[in-house]
């Protein structure tokens, strides 16, 4: 048994030392908003925070985790940034098949947090990693500076 | 095809064939079938009033609950296109329904109720929803809101025709007035008029307007149990297979020891379809996938590589093959013409790749089994599924899920990967929920690819730049042989699918000669987003665009001239030019170049701008004008044609799937990569007014937009890219 903290929650999990953070999330945990896309750090599907920062879940072993980290998914991503993406997203109405969206999202608050006013090179060095196969990415743009606005209030 | 489907494809045959919408067919082909629409007899007609306070049935579109909730239920399967969105538009206008109120769900396998009007059987592809609801969902719309007006004016004692409905609420001008929840009940056992008066496009408050997509709140909060990936059941297993890495091979021998010692691992068995590990989560059973060490039997696989099926293509492109067109006297004309051109193109095999990669959950007890996935034919996965499980096809339950994707990848014709987890299911033999997933690796690797192709056309213009004569070889695998729906695609030997967007063209050409060769080979293809005019559009357009140099005219003045007789495809090619600025020369760098092509009964024109720097090519802006009929939804149109560019864009920049030895050589997005958000152009997109009825919009973005690059590749280096993807760089 170890022990994770997943949106401000504590969770105990019994896994291998060598599963993804992803399949703990889904099958362990069920929480499903976090998505399998690629299992190998090549669509940013799967992204989650660790501590803040966008990480690729399925390419984070959990033995590789002290436990004490703060974790965030998409279910209980808060905070200003990530208020302003999700409002964001739903006013421009990024998605479409959707399944690529909780990696977006999760990667754009990540962006946000950290830069608050991004350029058009600062939203695609940081969305760059998430693949849309619906192509969303003029409305992903778009969203991504609407939420930097609502930021800004 | 793989073998042991052949008898479950009968049996999908059967259900299909069976329906008597499937006489219908008027003509066309492809995905793109245009078969008489006819709203089945009674299909409106109200159902048993609902039991205490469930839902009241208006008929099987239209559901009511006692709190007002407008349920809609959707016949087609939404993987991104919008459709669940585009029907509860229609249904709430006619209903005039309050925007909250309205939710949506999607419809079980029921042919009788929910076919595609155009297939004659439940499915989804060709662009095709939104053309055959739209009289229906309008209809059952219309037809829940007179009911209501009666049970109203009723209640009220008032006359009907004084009660009026307007976002959600029913009044009358004595001041009473109500929700829909009132009268749900009520209303939904009165006779439904046979013939409602639907509204005007003057009265329309949603259609053309705003109507905002119903799944986007889930889709932006990671809402639980939305995709058929996100279904946990109780006691359920994940299954992961190794399955053949050359189509056609068997498995000879297992060494499943080292997958064994797995923790999670449950058991392993081979079949049909090749070796399945059975464990308690999807984690265990993908790493022991891996470990397994499995003997494959070659002796009847599809062993030849890339460069072995282009030497065989190219010998028959010299050959005369099934006559897809002949208007005679080709040759005459050729040899007659002031000038010739003539140019070869490959197109490699494609992949979908879906976001979601393909899976499906299964559970098979007491003579019937349910099926969860995201089915884009409901009626060919039941039917398929029965056949193997030795059910009755309505002994089997599908529900559907909103798809991550699809691109035409969950329409297929075989059922392939449904008949799969049924084969699984029956070889694991107990009443468990199995789940059966595929990583991206198998995706790749998986076969029902858009196939590869090989043009060779010869073209002659005279002195003033009329087309005289055009003769057009294709070499590439029928989609349609070997399937249910051969006979009503495949007609003499041509399968349409291959020569669409070719034989029909509406260039003016005097004369053309189009041969069509489809060979067999152990590659399962499929439908591919815009299915035949992913490639004929880039011949076609590339190649006038080459006759028009020739000519020494303008693309887009030539075109005009060429297409004269077709109004709508002149009037979006003018529109996108405009808005592109075609008359002002591009800016220092820039390069333009114009496409302009109908599929599936709308018409799109691109112009791309692009830079190059060496060999690689950047696309800066694309501005797009489309005709799709009645814009029922603006935004949504935006965002397929956006959607549509972004997809053939990644396509043609750097897309191919190659065999070496039957083998797959790719395997995930670093050897098939996806278009990424510093590929994507600025997209703008502006739609015709129109008011002829509505065509769909899911494909008809993506064929002008290779070509429109290539063009403007043409204009930067005097070369088109004719061996695709553009990585080849056979323009440099
Ligand atoms: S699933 Fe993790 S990057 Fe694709
Ligand atoms: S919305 Fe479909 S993959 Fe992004």
């Amino acid at each position: 048994m170890r022990t994770l903290v997943i949106n401000g929650v504590g969770r105990e999990v019994d896994v291998e030392d060598d599963t993804p953070l992803l399949w703990i999330l889904r099958d362990d945990l069920q929480m499903t908003g976090t998505k399998f896309g690629c299992g190998a750090g090549l669509c940013g599907a799967c992204t989650v925070h660790v501590d803040g920062q966008a990480v690729r879940s399925c390419q984070t072993l959990v033995g590789d985790l002290a436990g004490t980290e703060k974790i965030e998914t998409i279910e209980g991503v808060a905070g200003k940034a990530a208020e302003a993406v999700k409002t964001a997203w739903a006013e421009i109405e990024v998605a479409q098949c959707g399944y690529c969206q909780s990696g977006q999202i999760m990667s754009a608050a990540a962006l946000l947090a950290a830069t608050p006013k991004p350029t058009d090179e600062d939203i695609t060095a940081a969305m760059d990693g998430n693949v849309c196969r619906c192509a969303t990415y003029q409305r992903i743009r778009t969203a991504v500076h609407r939420a930097a606005e609502i930021m800004e209030g | 095809m793989l073998h042991y489907l052949d008898k479950p494809l009968e049996a999908a045959r059967g259900v299909a064939a069976s329906r008597r919408g499937f006489l219908k067919i008027l003509g066309g082909a492809g995905a793109g079938l245009i078969v008489g629409a006819m709203l089945p007899p009674g299909s409106l007609v109200g159902a048993a009033k609902a039991a205490n306070g469930a839902d009241a049935v208006f008929n099987p579109f239209v559901e009511i609950a006692p709190d007002g909730v407008v349920t809609v239920v959707i016949k087609h399967l939404d993987k991104g296109q919008g459709i669940a969105t585009g029907l509860a538009t229609l249904v709430a206008e006619e209903l005039d329904a309050a925007i909250e109120q309205v939710k949506t769900r999607f419809a079980p396998a029921d042919n009788a109720r929910y076919a595609n009007l155009m297939f004659g059987m439940q499915g989804t592809g060709g662009s095709t929803s939104i053309a055959n609801s739209w009289e229906q969902y309008r209809t059952a719309g219309a037809v829940a809101r007179a009911m209501l007006i009666e049970a109203a004016a009723k209640a009220w004692g008032v006359p009907a025709a004084e009660v009026t409905v307007a976002a959600g609420k029913l009044s009358h001008a004595s001041g009473k007035s109500g929700g829909f929840g009132e009268f749900a009940d009520a209303a939904a056992g009165l006779t439904a008029p046979e013939k409602p008066a639907l509204k005007s496009p003057d009265q329309w408050v949603y259609i053309g307007k705003r109507f905002p997509r119903v799944d986007v709140p889930n889709k932006s909060s990671g809402a639980p149990d939305t995709y058929a990936m996100d279904i946990h059941q109780e006691n359920m297993l994940v299954v992961v297979l190794a399955r053949p890495p050359k189509w056609g091979a068997t498995v000879k021998s297992v060494n499943d020891a080292a997958a064994r010692a797995v923790k999670g691992v449950v058991d392993v068995k081979s079949g049909p379809f090749g070796v399945a590990v059975f464990a308690d989560k999807t984690w265990p059973a993908m790493k022991a996938r891996d470990l397994l060490e499995v003997e494959w039997d070659f002796a009847k696989a599809e062993t030849r590589g890339t460069a072995e099926l282009e030497a065989e293509y190219k010998a028959l492109l010299e050959q005369p093959g099934a006559i897809a067109r002949d208007d005679g006297g080709i040759d005459e004309a050729l040899a007659g013409a002031a000038k010739v051109i003539s140019s070869s193109y490959a197109f490699p095999y494609l992949a979908h790749a879906p976001m979601e990669p393909l899976d499906t959950t299964i559970l098979v007890e007491d003579g019937k089994a349910t099926i969860w996935t995201g089915s884009q034919m409901p009626t060919v996965d039941q039917g398929t599924a029965a056949a193997i499980l030795g059910l009755k096809p309505e002994q089997v339950d599908v529900v559907t899920r909103w798809a991550g994707g699809s691109f035409g990848r969950r329409a297929i014709l075989d059922a392939h990967y449904v008949a799969e987890a049924a084969l699984v299911a029956k070889a694991w033999g107990k009443p468990q929920p199995l789940k059966v997933v595929w990583t991206r690796e198998d995706d790749i690797k998986g076969g029902y690819y858009r196939p590869m192709y090989l043009h060779q056309v010869k073209a002659g213009i005279d002195a003033n730049g009329t087309v005289v004569g055009w003769k057009h070889a294709i070499v590439g695998q029928s989609i349609f042989a070997g399937t249910a729906m051969e006979s009503y695609v495949v007609k003499d030997g041509v399968d349409d699918s291959s020569v669409e967007g070719v034989r029909d063209t509406t260039y003016g050409v005097s004369k053309m000669r189009v041969d069509l060769h489809s060979p067999k080979v152990g590659v399962p293809v499929l439908w591919w987003r815009s299915v035949g005019h992913t490639h004929t559009a880039y011949v076609m357009e590339t190649m006038i665009d080459a006759l028009a140099r020739e000519a020494g005219k303008d693309p887009v003045a030539y075109r005009l001239e060429l297409i004269k007789d077709d109004p709508r495809k002149v009037a979006v090619l003018k529109l996108a030019a405009e808005k592109a600025g075609w008359s002002d020369k591009p800016a220092e760098g820039r390069y333009r170049g114009v496409a302009v092509h109908k599929s599936f009964g709308t018409y799109v024109a691109e112009v791309a701008e692009i830079s190059m720097d060496g060999g690689s090519v950047k696309v800066e802006k694309v501005t797009c004008a489309v005709d799709c009929g009645i814009a029922v939804n603006p935004d949504n149109i935006k965002a397929q044609m956006e959607g549509g560019i972004g997809f053939g864009l990644g396509a043609v920049l750097r897309n191919g799937i190659t065999l070496t030895e039957g083998a797959v050589d790719q395997a995930n997005f670093d050897t098939y990569e996806p278009i990424r958000i510093s590929d994507m152009p600025e997209v703008e997109v502006h739609i015709l007014p129109s008011a002829e009825a509505p065509s769909g919009v899911g494909e008809p973005g993506v064929p002008p937009i290779g070509p429109a690059v290539a063009n403007a590749i043409f204009q930067a280096t005097g070369k088109h890219p004719l061996k695709l993807p553009f990585s080849n760089g056979d323009f440099v």
